[in-house]
């Protein structure tokens, strides 16, 4: 065992980097939830992102436009969520399994051509000096700009949902989409829009996998990936900071027991495996002892006729 | 009436069109069960290509049909019995945790030939086939050795089964006997095709001062996080993965299925196919040795392909005593080498590799 190995500073560095596009899905899954859309299709809308934000960077050389185009294309294939679910009523469930099914079909044949390509490299944020600060510049300043949009994103949302109009609205049709309607709030609106936000944050989580985390394209990259952020979502009880939490715990203690492996720390494999899960779901299990609910209208398909 | 008699005499032709069709039983139905993508640019691809290439040799006589990304378990039992379902005559299961649904699928499809990849369990329709990639190991092993500065050579490997144990004794081994200071950090990531994953794992091995990774992983993940890096060389898994080259990627294992597939495609066509157990290695072309790139000095070059050349003619075994176990007691003697069902079963690690293998 040999413990010094392991460099605190790069381990930090790089479990914020791991947990981001787990943060940026599922944030954006968040807003979704609390409009009282259960959208499953955060994996499909993932990897959507993950090939259009690869090949848009590719074909432009700029990285930046190719996370534009990833928010793009994962809120494109939202639509089709929308039409499903909201136009003609389907079943929320079977439509965003639909979803995932459909986005990784479809980035597969959209990423034929794009397999074995370097993508063009995405500079990290020039803090200057403060990037030289012992221990803290590592940490907190040397990342790509997508990851402090994550953070930002997270903080903006839980900002507009608590002491904005909009926010209240929208947990409005969330809680009671019957008494929105009633006071007058275009339901099916507000939802689509919370759907195509939700899109676009996938979107981008997958980009970030494709174009910083890994970066390459193949078929099926995220892996999985968006259901662990549909899984943060509730056990984080649908509040912002506790998914910035969960997906910083669980990136966290996945890059952490690889790097234990590495060291050859004498703790079985096994538990080391299990571990992100079962550590991230117990501390959420326990946070969310207050009692928060799942949004009233959670997954109820929505008529104005009803 | 009239109508009714003409439909249901339309039925029965139609019947009796399709009984006939379906006695002539023109095309034998091939299928492939893939545990990954096909585009994954690693093992399932290389499957794929066999497939690719049976249907290039058998031309109108044969249809395949495949499915990607089948989680081991409950699911490839339901893929492969829908497969057996749709008339395939033959199916290959190309993952060691098929092992026991292809057993059982095969016991409710007697007629049905099945041909299990890198597991060891066989019935009188099901054969098994795998390829000695170990053989490959020992080529990697040895160039990993000679061109490690930091003396740490970082390891991704999936499930802790005997073909990936065998890979890393068969590493460890010939990277030791040409750098007796190495040592092999190894990092089990429980999944053969993770991308994210893979390249995590890829660094956190880079920060640990690894200076080569080696991956038993499906992807081209850890190539990239390789090249990021800028100093570490790796090596291609199941494909060439030549898209790296030169470098990192300085060789690389290639499994090579499309004769075997081609084979026993055609045993099926003509009756003789019967329930085997193959094991082929570099000297039957199972296992190529990507190119070399000029990355590796001129001499370590040379020396890999007389290793190469040993092992394929069969005057050097990958596992050739003396060696000791993890635990100090004796593998082989002097001069033994390990007869294949101490390699098929392998459960432990040689001297000198530190750390556990999980249950």
């Amino acid at each position: 065992m040999d413990l010094s190995a392991i460099n605190p500073i790069l381990l930090i560095a790089a479990l914020m980097s791991a947990a981001t596009p787990i943060l940026l899905a599922a944030t954006g899954e968040l807003i979704v939830e609390k409009a009282g859309v259960l959208n499953l299709g955060v994996e499909g809308m993932m990897i959507t992102g993950a090939i259009c934000g690869f090949a848009i960077a590719v074909e432009t050389g700029s990285p930046t436009t190719g996370f534009v185009a990833a928010a793009v294309g994962g809120a494109l294939l939202s639509l089709l969520f929308v039409l499903l679910t909201q136009v003609t009523l389907a079943n929320q469930v079977a439509s965003g399994l639909a979803l995932t099914l459909f986005g990784l079909g479809l980035s597969s044949l959209l990423g034929q051509g794009y397999v074995g390509i370097k993508p063009p490299r995405m500079g990290d944020v020039n803090f200057g000096p403060l990037a030289d600060i012992p221990v803290v510049g590592p940490i907190l300043f040397s990342h790509d700009p997508v990851l402090y949009v994550g953070v930002l994103l997270v903080a903006i949302v839980w900002a507009v949902l608590r002491y904005t109009r909009v926010g209240l609205v929208l947990r409005a049709v969330g809680e009671n989409h019957d008494a929105a309607h009633a006071l007058g709030y275009k339901v099916v609106r507000i939802r689509t829009l919370a759907i195509m936000f939700g899109g676009a944050l996938a979107g981008l989580g997958g980009a970030y996998i494709s174009l910083i985390r890994v970066p390459q394209w193949t078929e099926g990259m995220t892996a999985g990936v968006g259901w662990i952020a549909l899984a943060l979502v509730v056990f984080a009880s649908w509040k912002p900071w506790r998914v910035l939490l969960g997906a910083y715990l669980f990136g966290g203690i996945t890059q952490l027991q690889l790097n234990l492996q590495g060291a050859g720390v004498a703790i079985p494999v096994e538990y080391l495996a299990m571990s992100p899960y079962l550590i991230t779901i117990v501390v959420l299990v326990i946070l969310s002892a207050d009692k928060s609910a799942a949004p009233g209208s959670l997954g109820r398909p929505f008529h104005a006729s009803g | 009436m009239k109508l009714t008699t003409l439909l249901a005499s339309a039925a029965v032709a139609l019947g009796l069109g399709a009984a006939a069709y379906a006695d002539g039983h023109e095309k034998t139905k091939v299928g492939f069960v893939y545990v990954g993508p096909i585009g994954d640019g690693g093992w399932t691809y290389e499957h794929d290509k066999g497939r690719l290439a049976v249907e290039e040799a058998h031309g109108d006589k044969v249809e395949t049909v495949y499915v990607e990304n089948v989680a081991e378990g409950p699911d490839a039992e339901r893929v492969m019995t829908q497969m057996a379902l749709d008339g395939a005559d033959l199916i290959f299961t190309t993952s060691f945790g098929y092992m026991d649904a292809t057993i059982n699928v095969a016991q409710k499809f007697p007629d049905v030939k099945f041909e299990h990849a890198t597991g060891y369990k066989r019935a009188d329709n099901v054969s098994t086939y795998s390829a000695r990639f170990y053989e490959g190991r020992a080529i990697q092993g040895h160039i990993a050795g000679k061109m490690t500065k930091t003396n740490t050579i970082g390891y991704i490997a999936s499930f802790p089964i005997p073909e990936v144990i065998r890979g890393i004794n068969s590493a460890y081994i010939h990277a030791s006997r040409v750098n007796p200071d190495v040592e092999f950090k190894i990092i089990w990531v429980y999944t053969w095709f993770d991308p994210a994953k893979e390249a995590d794992a890829a660094k956190a091995l880079i920060e640990q001062g690894a200076d080569v990774v080696l991956q038993h992983t499906d992807s081209t993940a850890p190539q990239a996080a390789a090249q990021e890096a800028g100093n570490v060389i790796t090596f291609g898994q199941a494909s060439d993965m030549g898209q790296y080259a030169p470098f990192p990627r300085v060789s690389s294992i290639i499994d090579d299925w499309a004769p075997y597939y081609i084979a026993r495609t055609a045993a099926v066509m003509d009756g003789t196919w019967e329930s085997t157990d193959t094991w082929d290695g570099i000297g039957a072309g199972m296992v190529g040795i990507g190119e070399i790139s000029d990355a590796v000095p001129a001499d370590v070059k040379e020396e890999a392909l007389a290793l190469k050349a040993a092992l394929a003619d069969g005057s050097y075994h990958a596992f050739t005593g003396p060696l000791n176990k993890q635990d100090g007691s004796p593998f082989l003697a002097e001069g033994e080498t390990a007869d294949d069902g101490t390699l098929a079963g392998m459960n432990f690690y040689v001297e000198g590799i530190t750390g556990e293998i999980p249950n």
